[in-house]
Parts: structure tokens; sequence; C-alpha cells
């Protein structure tokens, strides 16, 4: 019984460090202002159930975090984006 | 103090498209009455609700853009709440960056006219575009 596993190779190398940078978008290309009428933009801020998305996800800056939230709950209330939703994306 | 607000609101489409607009012209002589500067108005017509309000699945969509005094909101405000054909509304304060953004919207919205407002309220919700975010989409 010779080693089984240390002879095991791999035709593409795996991905171990592929970890990527987050960024906040808003100061990458700078977005002043949140539109909350903007509600396909306001997608990208949700989840599949319509609840925000952390901010460890999406990379967003603290800053704009609180303005995204502020959109995200003004588009509720103009019935624009869904309180509770199932299947969004 | 003169601030620049924004108000959305929603109108039942029990309405023919005429009273619709009949309760749009309501509310904007009622500012222009009030001393106020109308910037910019939309209609966005007809539009599905993400979740039903008072049993209404549709509605109206009207926005205002206009500078007026902090009082005239509490005036403004009543009137909504008090006119049954209003369903929803929302005013907002606009800071420097929001109106810097709804006159750059305005500028685009006029650059192409062909393309008028309406396709938002018929247009089916487009796909969301997911090639930028895939640190989004993870989970």
């Amino acid at each position: 019984m010779a080693q089984p596993n240390s002879d095991i190779k791999y035709l593409t190398p795996i991905a171990v460090d592929t970890k990527r940078k987050k960024y906040c978008r808003f100061k990458k290309s700078g977005i002043k202002f949140i539109d909350y009428k903007d509600e396909d933009f306001l997608m990208k801020f949700v989840n599949e159930q319509g609840k925000l998305l952390p901010r460890r996800i999406t990379g967003t800056s603290n800053k704009y975090q609180k303005k995204v939230a502020q959109a995200v709950k003004r588009a509720r209330h103009l019935a624009l984006l869904p309180y509770v939703g199932d299947m969004l994306k | 103090m003169i601030n620049q607000y924004e108000a959305v609101f929603i109108m039942t489409p029990v309405l023919s498209e005429e009273q619709m607009k009949e309760t749009a012209k309501k509310f904007k002589d009622l500012l222009i009455e009030n001393g106020s500067e109308i910037v910019n108005e939309e209609y966005w017509g007809l539009r599905k609700l993400a979740y039903p309000i008072q049993k209404k699945s549709t509605g109206f969509y009207c926005l205002f853009e206009f500078k007026a005094e902090g009082e005239l909101i509490n005036t403004l405000e009543i009137n909504f709440r008090r006119d049954e054909r209003v369903i929803r509304f929302l005013t907002v304060k606009m800071d420097k960056h929001a109106i810097a953004y709804s006159e750059k919207r305005r500028s685009n919205r006029t650059n192409r006219q062909a393309a008028p407002i309406v396709d938002i309220s018929t247009g089916e919700k487009a796909e969301v575009s997911t090639m930028d975010d895939a640190e989004i989409d993870e989970n």
C-alpha cells in the first residue's frame, strides 16, 4: 500500500489563491448619489429574498452602504422593490 | 430657506387617463399657488407595483421636482393624505449630489427623446446584468 493521496495530479491547477480584493464601486467610479428610483441598479444590492446584502459581500464602503440602505428602503416604500420576495434573481 | 424637494406619488389605477392628469395637475397647481418653482415633472404611466397596495397591483407614478419653503411640505403631504386617489407618496429633500444627478438624468432623457419614459412602464423588468458583480452573486 503505497501512499494513495500524494500522487494525485491535476490537469489544471486548482484555484487556491484567487481571492480578488473587494472594492467599493461607488468610490471607484465616483458615484455620489444613489437613486432610489433606479430599481434595476438597486437589485444588485439585495439578495433573492429582497434583503440587503452585507458589506462583506458587496465590498461597499460604510459611507455608501448607508446610502444604499436608504435608497433601497425608499424604493420599497414606493413599491419599486418588494419588502419580501422570492426568486427575485 | 428654499430647498429643492422631490415628490413621487402613486395614484390608483382605477382612474382614467384624464382623471390621472387632473389629479397630478391639482398637486402641481397647489405647489405653484404656494409660490414654489417646478423644476421637473415626470409621468411614468401605469406601472406594476412590487407588492399590492390597497389591493391594487398597478398604479400611476408621478414625480415632481420643485424648489420651495420647507413649510410647504406639510401642506403638500396633508393634501396627499386627504386625497384618496393617491395611494402612496414620498417627499425627499435633495442634497447637492441629488440635484446634480437629476440634472444629468434629465439631460440624458432629453437627448434621447425618441425613447420616451413609456418604455419603463410597459417593459418587463430587464435581467439584472451580472457582468461586474461576481462577488455579489456568489451567495
